[in-house]
């Protein structure tokens, strides 16, 4: 499994200078991965379906508990027939859509996708399934902002993104509680033994906001529809069989471990009936061919939802089923109207019509996939959706709620699904639509399976309720419902069949009377308010973070390096300092030993030097000179570090000033000559005073304070014996650098390349910024710049 | 007649050389740069060998060894600093942290932890009893680190912080 993944990371970066050279052919690499999936899935599935799940574990980061762990079960299985089978249709299909392009980033991002979306839907860690779900995310932005010159497209690549991402984000912490509590991050090991308690409900609604953002759920459904920008290939495979699906599949993995918790049940239900009536509903207007296709999946998500997530056997049954079902039919349509968008150039239903005469292969393979999204009656959408009648057939009163629910929505599809028909293959052939040839075969070419998988599967259901029954026998029977139930194509005689037949003629009357039904949807549409549109609503999400964000930059980067001192020296005086007087008020320095003022008159010297030169520091106003007393004060502490026999002290300090001092000499010379020139006000001199005398206090307190607070014996008699010893370094000093801390001392050598690179980018904006245009004056005024702090680190 | 001697005071004192004429140079400064420089950097590599058995170490030696380029940037400006230091110094820092790190995780292929040091004792000809610690290597890296910071520093603020590119005087800064 792991090398299947590594073969996508490496086909993902070999297909780039494929496609830029070779052109829409380099699609055909792409396929390859997916191909080398299915044909795994192919070998793996007896097993998988005898009960034996694959897995597979390699140890990532032992120390955390991390590790890559794969399984293959059931669900899995299912979900990788439709990502691997898809994805290699799809890639197959990209060729003909992008025939004369070398769209290079979009076939590395997809063929990326694709992996990602296998790593999804086979980890068996919660974190790891978190990566390949961000992994999802950000490939699946690349493709749907592949038309990067497009601002709509950007626009709605990023909500897409941001979307997704938000509910990522919850779902991380989400997992992070269930994690905590199960004490472990294996999925197979929490769904064996699940945790229980408030945390754990709290993490699930976390958990669940990812998913229904992912597999765009009311009300975070407003990005699919958006996401049509996208290319068609990228529309059938994201918004059709994979990514959505994302949502669902996580559902289903944990409902044998939460369906029963309380919450879960009515907020999975409710936001499914709700997604399935809304999406239909929307769908039954749209005029574009791909936003009716992606109102459709966004109510077909719906109804994904409530039977994947239900945790009874016959809805997890259907919901396999009608999650094959629905992928096959449409990634198909998706591939038709790419193939009627590229061939006409136009997706819009008004304008299309009559190709059933011009291209009858494709318009027979459009009527097979939509029948089968329709559930008519022998293809595979039928019985899904059979068995899902079944599962709420014999519930209480809530069932009969979600039932009904299920039967609306599916007279939405009906008749949405009649209308794309109908809309686009029969009637006059119109004028864009006379521009279409005879079935574009490479484009029709990948609906053939697709449709067959529909029809043949339809009939003979055999695999499909073998790979259903396998996941769904770990749920319970619900009371009333069959035990031995089955996906077929003929139950028998039931309120399932009275259902189906109920919601096929109810579909089709509502096609019929479509224009009446349409002028009744439009008057409900203009009566509800703006603020339930979702789109209105993510924008205005958008426009107050953003507006927020504005605020908090304009307030904390005011662009002066004073104000940035005082701001930071404030925040070191409130939070330690604070921290200090409290400890000193509340008894602590009782414990503290008597510092000792010096030791013998060289010392009480220098100190007193040091001392005058440090007040000369804040009273002189000339810039050299206070440069040359800060050097002196230095110089001096240096001094007292000889007298306190620290040599290797004294001499780095020693050096450090004197390349300090040049230093702050080479910055001088770009700086005005006098310091506060003019005088600042009163009020900001006092706010100086104030935080620099308080950090003064606050350091040399600390620093009092540290060095009288002993409380267990000092490691100096340690070092000295394991120095020469261990180390081999008769000087302690070098051998607490170089060995004993010597994590620490590579560590600091990052750190001080990282600072040199930032005094380097620093120096080198301002000399751009300063040379021209001159936006806003440099802060040249006071103190030390950021530049300088650097340098005197 | 052209003693070596002779020939050095014929040409320059600095490397880069200067104007004849121009202002600011001091003839001392240059000849102090000319018979210091050399020692200074040899000072500053016996700080790094002297490291692990006295005062010095590889920051230390570092610091010095940059002192040898500011001396040699203050005598000859930049183009004096230039032509003693003709690398790009992100060249020396990149060497030295790899130099660290390598140091650093060579022990992973002994099968020891990080950083663990290696110590190595002979009896040579000559010189006697000599040691050497794998640790020392970890010392040149810092050294060459942090040379190259202070280059880089210098030629920072010395070069592009240098008012001459900059606006002209007139225009005040603030």
């Amino acid at each position: 499994m792991l090398l299947l993944l590594i073969l996508h990371a490496v086909v993902a970066a070999a297909v780039v200078p494929v496609v830029r050279r070779r052109g829409a052919d380099g699609f055909l690499l792409a396929a390859v991965p997916p191909l080398a999936a299915a044909a795994w899935l192919a070998w793996q599935l007896p097993g998988v379906l005898a009960g034996r799940d694959v897995t597979e574990a390699v140890a990532w980061v032992p120390g955390w508990g991390l590790e890559v762990a794969l399984r293959l079960d059931a669900l899995a299985a299912a979900m990788v027939v439709l990502v691997a089978g898809v994805g290699m249709l799809v890639a197959v299909y990209a060729r003909a859509y992008f025939a004369g392009d070398r769209p290079a980033r979009t076939a590395a991002a997809l063929v990326a996708f694709t992996g990602a979306m296998l790593g999804l839907v086979l980890a068996d860690d919660l974190l790891l399934l978190y990566v390949f779900w961000e992994l999802t995310t950000v490939s699946s932005f690349l493709l749907i902002g592949h038309d990067d010159t497009e601002a709509g497209a950007r626009r709605k690549a990023t909500q897409a993104l941001l979307t997704t991402t938000a509910g990522g984000l919850a779902m991380l912490l989400g997992f992070v509680v269930l994690g905590e509590t199960a004490g472990t991050y294996s999925i197979s090991g929490i769904v064996a033994s699940p945790p229980g308690g408030g945390a754990v409900a709290g993490a699930l609604v976390l958990v669940l906001f990812g998913a229904f953002a992912k597999s765009a759920q009311v009300p975070f459904h407003g990005w699919l529809p958006a996401a049509m920008v996208a290319p068609t290939p990228v529309s059938a495979y994201l918004h059709a069989a994979a990514m959505v699906n994302a949502g669902i599949y996580l559902v289903a993995r944990l409902a044998p471990a939460f369906a029963e918790v309380p919450l879960w049940q009515p907020v999975v239900l409710t936001a499914g009936v709700l997604t399935l009536l809304l999406g239909g509903w929307r769908a039954l207007r749209q005029t574009d061919l791909k936003r009716l296709l992606a109102f459709s999946t966004v109510s077909q998500l719906g109804f994904l939802m409530v039977l994947l997530g239900e945790g009874g056997r016959t809805a997890a049954l259907a919901g396999v089923a009608l999650l094959l079902a629905h992928g096959l039919a449409k990634a198909g349509l998706f591939f038709v109207a790419g193939a009627v968008d590229h061939e006409t150039g136009t997706r819009d239903l008004r304008e299309l019509g009559g190709l059933g005469r011009r291209a009858p292969g494709l318009a027979a393979l459009t009527v097979v996939s939509a029948a089968s999204l329709a559930g008519v009656p022998a293809l595979l959408g039928w019985a899904a959706k059979e068995s899902a009648y079944e599962a709420f057939a014999h519930g209480g009163p809530g069932d009969a709620v979600v039932l009904a629910g299920l039967v609306v929505g599916s007279v939405f599809t009906v008749a949405y699904s009649s209308r794309l028909v109908l809309a686009v293959f029969a009637g006059p052939l119109s004028g864009s639509a006379a521009r279409m040839p005879a079935t574009p075969w490479g484009f029709a070419g990948p609906i053939v399976p697709l449709a067959a998988g529909s029809l043949l599967l339809g009939l003979w259901t055999v695999p499909v309720d073998a790979l259903a029954a396998t996941w769904a026998d770990r749920f319970p029977v619900r009371p009333g419902g069959d035990p031995e139930h089955h996906v077929e194509l003929w139950h028998g005689f039931g309120l399932p069949l009275a259902l189906s037949a109920l919601t096929l003629t109810l579909g089709v009357g509502l096609y019929l009377a479509r224009r009446p039904a349409g002028s009744v949807q439009d008057r409900i549409g203009a009566a509800l308010p703006a603020a339930l549109d979702v789109d209105h609503g993510y924008e205005a999400v958008l426009t107050a973070v953003r507006r927020l964000a504005r605020r908090v930059t304009v307030t904390i980067q005011a662009g002066s390096p004073p104000v940035y001192l005082l701001l930071i020296g404030a925040t070191v005086l409130v939070l330690p300092g604070s921290a200090l007087v409290a400890a000193l008020l509340g008894g602590s320095a009782a414990g503290l030993a008597t510092p000792v003022p010096w030791n013998g008159l060289p010392e009480a010297v220098v100190g007193a030097l040091v001392l005058a030169a440090a007040v000369a520091v804040a009273l002189i106003r000339r810039r050299l000179a206070i440069v040359l007393m800060l050097g002196f004060v230095g110089y001096g502490v240096a001094g007292l570090f000889v007298l306190r026999l620290a040599p290797d002290l004294a001499l780095t300090q020693l050096l450090v000033e004197t390349l300090t001092l040049v230093a702050f000499v080479l910055v001088l010379r770009r700086l005005p000559e006098m310091h506060d020139d003019p005088r600042p006000s009163t009020r900001r001199r006092a706010a100086r005073v104030v935080v620099a005398g308080g950090l003064g206090v606050l350091v040399g307190g600390l620093g009092l304070v540290a060095a009288t607070s002993r409380t267990r014996p000092g490691v100096g008699a340690t070092v000295l014996a394991v120095a020469e010893s261990e180390a081999h370094a008769p000087n302690a000093v070098a051998a607490i650098l170089v060995d004993i801390r010597g994590l620490d001392t590579v560590g600091e050598m990052s750190v001080l390349l990282v600072a040199i690179v930032g005094v380097a980018s620093l120096v080198l904006v301002s000399r751009r910024t300063t040379g021209g245009v001159a936006e806003r004056p440099p802060p040249a005024d006071e103190g030390m710049s950021p530049m300088e702090q650097e340098v005197s680190r | 007649m052209t003693g070596p001697g002779r020939q050095v005071a014929e040409d320059r004192w600095l490397l880069a050389g200067r104007e004849a004429g121009e202002a600011g140079r001091s003839l001392p400064l240059e000849i102090a740069t000319r018979l210091l420089f050399r020692t200074i950097l040899l000072l500053s590599l016996y700080l790094v060998l002297v490291g692990h058995y006295d005062t010095g170490g590889g920051f230390a030696g570092g610091l010095v060894a940059g002192t040898a380029f500011t001396l040699s940037y203050i005598a000859g400006g930049p183009r004096e600093l230039r032509a003693v230091f003709p690398f790009d110094p992100g060249l020396l820092m990149g060497v030295g942290l790899l130099v660290v790190l390598a140091t650093g995780a060579g022990a992973w292929l002994f099968g020891e932890p990080l950083l663990t040091s290696a110590y190595l004792a002979a009896t040579l000809p000559l010189l006697g009893e000599v040691s050497v610690t794998t640790s020392v290597l970890l010392d040149v890296g810092i050294y060459l680190l942090v040379t190259g910071v202070v280059v880089d520093v210098l030629r920072l603020l010395g070069v592009y912080g240098a008012p001459e590119v900059e606006p002209p005087p007139g225009q005040e800064l603030r």
